[in-house]
């Protein structure tokens, strides 16, 4: 109680803390779509930070701009780069903390028929997740809302809701693109689950025709004004490299630490520099083979397998939470270009299963102190350092108390402080090749007893 | 298993201590007072310009006003603990960002990393004074009462007040409460002798843990002298007191009485007489019934001090009495409230800030009067 109490009293607290550029980005976002018409939106060339999320998402910017203009005007000039006045900052994090009531109202509703203790443990985690602290209400973005949306699909799906929860993961794919690497859970399970029986066919049809009108809805407009091309290409930009500027804590982050290795080991120097540099941008490997997009998505999906299979042959409403877990933990290891902001994805919905049993709160302790750490250098400044740390220790402790047994606490060494500014960039590498070494385990871990829970249940 | 192995109170304790602590970062995160406002800026400011007299002047001339230590710009008006607690924060701002405490040219001085670093300080305090004084609180004053115990904890460390002077505002007033919550723990744990030292140096640090000297005394002669209610035995404790309190009194102003003059620069600072019955406004009775009785007017300053000290012992007299003849822990904080109430409605001089000095004990009774308590706030 005092905790979710003190949740808002933080959030406001924090309204002066730093701020990454992606507060610039949805600025720049504010101002695009309030003073240009929608045919210019994704072909606005004013400033860097282009409109890279689906029209849905532009929609409700242009919505919030509505309301910014009662605010301060000014920050909704399209020149005004890096515009950053008081009225700004608050009105920004203003609509981060209320859009955040998608996320709380998700978790009372998926917490809400659970036994009391484990409805309280499951409504905290989810809402006071330190990820969500650290990325959206400091460093700056909207993940509340978005996770959000995805809790109630799944929270609608697991309470036998299909429509309702395909209606809304279509909403939310509309509204951020990357959650479509969830989509080939939803269509197995959906396709098992409710198409089957008597009405099959037409529920089918009513699925398909849900799915069609959004993505209608929100891509309609610019396919019929020939702008789809433009739109694909700011959405997926794939002239942005293998790993992110800062490297997400999955395979590739080994995978281009132990092609550093074997360069200083074979002597080979071209491509050294460039994947630690900081920017974003592609380089080629040294010594081992490139990685394109393509490569990430069919191995990617390859992961997914088995977890798709399984679901195909014994879709289980129960289990739905910790399936798509699973699903974000494959495309967050695998995928191209992932930011470690992705990791919210796989953290969310296990928060949801946490409470279900022993092993699933094992896991999500394990996956939320490794995913919450490698979250660390997104937060660089020296106010916010004993911040974060705060944070950390104090969710995990409370998570810990709430969950109320066995804790497995990872060794997970902290990264030393290199002197030498020639290994800036050493700190950050270990963290996330640690990591990363830690998310392969979580990730084995819970292939393993999600995979074990489904041949388990066939049996039964 | 780390919750089974330590203790489910254990944990609550430790994410109540984490909470606390990031409260006080979160809030942190905020403006000072007086940022940014030349020419004098606020308390943020005050704090360290006593860091940078007491690092870059000598000790006789903290006090005094010379040309490198000009009291009319936040002159030093705490005691030498609070002094050298300065020093030596001082010392430590020094070794990372010199220009923030330099001598004359750092007046002003505003920059992100130093207030990040004031604003650790301040952390620093709490925790290595205020938490362990109020978890001491806690055991002592309800022992074998788990639950109370945890609230008293919860209310004593996330309490508004205190976080948003010391860390918002920007104070070191978590040292001398600390310090006087502590003293109240070793009394009423019959352990006199630590009791009475950790609140002379509570009085060392802020002269307005004199607020709360009433009760001390109070107590102690009544515990005291309990076994045989005469004046002999009264005369006794006294002298036993004195004989404990003195040393410290000392130890700390010790340095000020080698200097000819130092000390009585000190304690001229340390009451500000010439500043008037009240300043601005504050929920006092002076200031409250000046509307009426024009008390600066009608008064001079010497009988005003007078009106003040009488009114001020007339008002913690009864709760003062009650504490001699029949002293109890619970009653110990009753009377610090009661007197520090007295002194903040009719003392002399009274800063609206000084509403924490009842406000402590009070949230250290919370599990028993926790109506009171959320009226007050």
């Amino acid at each position: 109680m005092t905790t979710q109490h003190n949740l808002p009293a933080i959030k406001v607290a924090l309204i002066p803390a730093y701020r990454s550029t992606d507060f610039e980005v949805h600025r720049n976002w504010l101002a695009i779509t309030s003073s240009l018409p929608w045919q210019d939106w994704y072909v606005a060339e004013g400033s860097e930070w282009t409109l890279d999320y689906p029209p849905l998402f532009a929609w409700l910017e242009s919505g919030l701009a509505q309301l910014a203009k009662l605010c301060d005007p000014a920050m909704l000039q399209v020149t005004n780069n890096g515009y950053a006045s008081p009225a700004t900052v608050l009105f920004q994090r203003t609509s981060v903390m209320l859009t955040d009531f998608v996320l709380i109202s998700a978790a009372w509703f998926t917490s809400r028929k659970m036994p009391a203790a484990q409805s309280l443990a499951v409504f905290t985690l989810i809402v006071a997740h330190p990820a969500l602290l650290i990325v959206d209400h400091i460093h700056f973005q909207y993940n509340g809302l978005l996770l959000g949306i995805l809790v109630w699909s799944i929270a609608l799906i697991k309470e036998e809701h299909c429509l309702l929860g395909a209606f809304l993961f279509a909403v939310l794919v509309n509204m951020k693109h990357l959650f479509a690497s969830l989509g080939p859970l939803y269509l197995i399970y959906l396709l098992r689950h409710y198409c089957r029986g008597q009405h099959a066919v037409q529920r089918f049809l009513s699925l398909g025709i849900i799915v069609l009108a959004v993505c209608a809805v929100s891509f309609g407009p610019f396919i019929a004004h020939g702008q789809i091309k433009q739109v694909l290409e700011r959405l997926f930009p794939f002239g942005r490299g293998l790993n992110h500027a800062y490297w997400a804590a999955n395979v590739w982050a080994l995978y281009t630490l132990a092609d550093k290795v074997l360069a200083r080991l074979l002597h080979k120097t071209a491509g050294l520099a460039s994947s630690t540099g900081g920017l974003v941008q592609t380089f080629s490997f040294a010594v081992l083979p490139d990685i394109g997009p393509t490569t990430c998505a069919v191995l990617s999906l390859a992961a997914m397998v088995p977890v798709l299979v399984l679901t195909f042959r014994k879709p289980e409403p129960r289990s739905f939470p910790q399936a798509i877990a699973l699903m974000a933990l494959c495309s967050f290891m695998l995928g191209y270009h992932v930011h470690e902001k992705a990791v919210l994805t796989v953290l969310i919905p296990l928060a949801m299963a946490a409470g279900d049993s022993i092993e699933a709160a094992r896991e999500f302790m394990f996956v939320s102190l490794v995913g919450t750490y490698a979250l660390f250098p997104l937060l660089f400044t020296w106010q916010e350092y004993p911040i974060k740390v705060a944070l950390f220790v104090t969710y995990h402790l409370l998570a810990a108390l709430l969950l109320y047994q066995v804790l497995q606490l990872p060794t997970v060494l902290h990264p030393v402080i290199f002197g030498a500014s020639r290994l800036q960039f050493l700190p950050l590498l270990l963290t996330s090749t640690v990591s990363a070494a830690g998310m392969l385990a979580a990730w084995r871990h819970m292939g393993r007893s999600l995979l074990g829970d489904f041949s388990q249940s066939k049996v039964d | 298993m780390v919750v089974a192995w330590v203790g489910k109170q254990a944990c609550v304790a430790g994410c109540i201590f984490a909470l606390a602590v990031l409260q006080r970062l979160a809030v942190g995160v905020g403006s000072y007072s007086g940022a940014g406002r030349a020419p004098l800026y606020g308390d943020y400011e005050a704090q360290r310009h006593w860091m940078e007299i007491t690092l870059h002047t000598p000790l006789a001339d903290w006090y005094r006003d010379t040309p490198s230590n000009d009291l009319r710009y936040w002159g030093l008006d705490y005691p030498p603990l609070s002094a050298y607690q300065s020093w030596a924060y001082g010392r430590a701002i020094q070794a990372f960002d010199p220009a923030a405490v330099a001598l004359q040219t750092s007046r002003g001085f505003e920059s992100a990393f130093s207030k990040a670093l004031m604003r650790w300080s301040s952390v620093l305090s709490d925790i290595l004074v205020l938490f362990p004084a109020v978890a001491a609180c806690a055991h002592v004053f309800y022992l074998r009462r788990p639950t109370a115990q945890l609230l008293v904890l919860a209310v004593g460390l996330l309490q508004p007040a205190f976080v948003l002077i010391d860390h918002g505002h920007f104070q070191y007033n978590s040292i001398s409460l600390g310090l006087s919550a502590g003293a109240a723990a070793a009394i009423a744990a019959d352990w006199y002798c630590m009791g009475s030292m950790l609140f002379c140096l509570a009085l060392n640090h802020k002269q307005m843990a004199a607020y709360y000297a009433p009760a001390f005394f109070a107590h102690l002669l009544g515990a005291l002298s309990a076994a045989t209610l005469s004046i002999k035995a009264g005369t006794h404790a006294c002298e036993a007191g004195n004989a404990r309190c003195w040393p410290h009194l000392l130890g700390c102003g010790a340095p000020f009485l080698v200097h000819e003059g130092a000390a009585g620069a000190a304690l001229s600072r340390l009451a500000p007489l010439k500043r008037g019955l009240f300043e601005d406004y504050v929920a006092n009775f002076w200031c409250a019934t000046s509307m009426l009785i024009k008390w600066k007017r009608l008064l001079s300053l010497p009988v005003q001090v007078r009106l003040c000290t009488a009114a001020t012992l007339a008002a913690a007299a009864p709760s003062m009495l009650h504490q001699v003849l029949r002293p109890s822990p619970r009653g110990l904080l009753l009377c610090m409230a009661n007197s520090a109430f007295a002194f903040f409605l009719f003392s002399f001089q009274v800063h609206e800030k000084s509403i924490l000095l009842p406000l402590l004990p009070i949230t250290l009774l919370a599990p028993q009067l926790l109506g009171t308590a959320l009226g007050l706030k």
